[in-house]
């Protein structure tokens, strides 16, 4: 068996706690996802020097909605293809929307709920299974 | 300062025509230059706008309209701005007005499209945001019209009866239009029967991609007075703004936002950004319309843009629909012209088409779609990466 890799390198840090990997200015303290090499987004500074930084695992749905026709290439689909559900996501400490798939059922979502980062795989290719970060649905209230 | 004229325009009927796009833009343009009575040959400025589905004919589109109608040795620059690259087109065109470097420009935008979804240029991009949406998460254009029509209903108590009468309102406008794609009214439940695209819209709430090509001819305000071309509809504003940092709604092709935790919230969000530096230029505001075409490119995104060009606060564009206040008869009919739901949309004809309608409904030209004693009108749409687009015409 061939180890999972993730479908994209030094976006997402996967494990017990999978994280996204944002960049932080080191002199403004701005925030940007993905994360990119060049100089700070903050218009008002002019810092190039950028540090990776493990943003937050939770946030709240913003938005989400589910596709039912199977997009075009280079999205690798499942053979039959299954709808999936896109979220965005505010990150609670960041001031970032972030995108991801659904891990879940989409039924109950609404805008407002807690989210945590997790991972799946998005696909299987003839280097073996591709990961990806997800979001996944907090359970609130617990019946006790 | 004085003024650019509208002195012509021309459209190549929208449809799926799978013709070469020069064919749609030429006859556009010929139109435009006959509604003028300006002459080819007097044009002195070529301003195209491009189509990136077409090969290189499409990345250099002025050029090529020009050497289809004839090389004359008029200047020439093309534009690309994805959704705005034909307001971007009249912009540059009705700046070299402006500076007096020349007085009769023409501005042609056209396409030819393929089927089915838009999909990101081929190959292996990894480090091409527009492709990596497509690969890592699916997010094709309709999930971006997806998330913003759910925030709607979840925020605002939107329902899929809401964008359902939207898409009737324009097609019932739209029937009238000689040049739309889908010249036909449709009913809330064909809408609603019609299959799940990326929920809550469904096929009929989006707008399709087309064939078609749209002009205008743009002359001096001394040209006109010289030549005895109508100054009936003159050119009040462009915008082509992009965003003021952070711009904190996702956006196409992004899969995040900017971040506020530094600089916090932006004075107004992008889309009430572009219509407001309009407003601004043409030292008009949103009391002052008759019209406006914006760009539904779901039907849902119509109520957005009601917001984001100050026709209600944020929450009450549903209740300016359902009160009937944007139908054609209406206190400020919204996209008369059918919209993107009757035309589909022909990405760098589209923006010009919608100075075309205005241009119509200001002279009382547009027939059964006529808004009585139209006198300002405003056109609105956004382009991938960042793009601005909003034009206001005046009497």
């Amino acid at each position: 068996m061939t180890a999972a890799r993730p479908a994209i390198e030094g976006w997402f840090v996967d494990g017990d706690e999978p994280s996204l990997t944002g960049k932080r200015c080191d002199e403004c303290g701005t925030y940007v996802f993905p994360p990119r090499a060049w100089t700070c987004p903050n218009p008002t500074c002019r810092s190039a020097q950028l540090s990776d930084v493990a943003l937050s695992r939770t946030g709240t749905v913003w938005s989400y909605t589910t596709n039912h026709y199977e997009p075009p290439e280079p999205y690798i689909a499942p053979d039959p293809f299954e709808p999936y559900t896109i979220v965005a996501v505010e990150l609670s400490g960041e001031g970032l929307v972030v995108l991801g798939q659904l891990d879940g059922d989409p039924a109950e979502l609404r805008v407002g709920d807690s989210v945590e980062l997790t991972t799946g795989v998005l696909y299987t290719d003839d280097e073996g299974p591709a990961t990806i970060w997800r979001w996944r649905r907090v359970m609130q209230e617990a019946t006790s | 300062v004085s003024s650019v004229i509208v002195a012509g325009i021309g459209m190549h009927p929208w449809g799926k025509w799978g013709r070469n796009f020069v064919e749609y833009g030429v006859d556009a343009a010929r139109k435009a230059l006959d509604d003028a009575g300006i002459a080819w040959t007097d044009v002195q400025f070529v301003s195209g706008a491009d189509t990136v589905r077409n090969g290189y004919p499409g990345y250099v589109a002025g050029a090529t309209f020009a050497q289809a109608l004839g090389w004359t040795g008029a200047k020439v620059a093309s534009s690309y701005a994805a959704c705005a690259s034909g307001a971007t087109a009249i912009d540059v065109a009705r700046m070299r007005i402006l500076a007096g470097a020349c007085d009769v420009a023409l501005v042609v935008g056209a396409d030819t499209t393929p089927k089915g979804f838009l999909a990101p240029t081929g190959g292996d991009r990894p480090d091409d945001p527009d492709w990596l949406r497509f690969r890592l998460l699916g997010a094709t254009n309709t999930t971006y019209f997806g998330l913003y029509a759910r925030r709607r209903m979840d925020l605002y108590g939107a329902t899929e009866l809401d964008f359902a009468k939207v898409k009737v309102k324009n097609s019932e406008a739209g029937q009238h239009n000689p040049n739309a794609r889908y010249p036909k009214a449709f009913t809330v439940e064909q809408v609603l029967e019609s299959p799940m695209v990326s929920d809550p819209l469904r096929l009929l709430n989006i707008c399709a991609t087309s064939d078609g090509g749209a002009a205008v001819v743009l002359v001096s305000e001394d040209y006109a007075k010289q030549h005895d071309v109508p100054t009936t509809v003159k050119v009040a504003a462009v915008s082509t703004v992009t965003p003021t940092y952070p711009n904190t709604v996702i956006e196409m092709p992004n899969f995040a936002t900017d971040s506020a935790a530094v600089a916090g919230l932006p004075e107004r969000p992008f889309r009430d950004d572009i219509a407001h530096a309009a407003y601004e230029e043409a030292g008009l505001g949103p009391e002052d319309l008759s019209l406006a075409e914006v760009y539904d490119l779901s039907s849902a995104l119509e109520l957005d843009w009601y917001e984001n060009i100050g026709l209600c606060p944020p929450g009450e564009a549903e209740k300016l629909l359902n009160d009937g206040d944007t139908n054609l008869g209406g206190r400020i009919p919204v996209n008369p012209s059918g919209g993107l739901g009757a035309f589909g949309e022909a990405v760098p004809a589209q923006a010009i088409a919608q100075v075309c309608e205005v241009t119509w409904q200001l002279r009382g030209h547009a027939g059964a779609r006529q808004v009585e004693g139209a006198r300002v009108g405003l056109t609105a749409n956004q382009g991938l990466f960042g793009h601005g687009s909003s034009v206001i015409l005046t009497t």
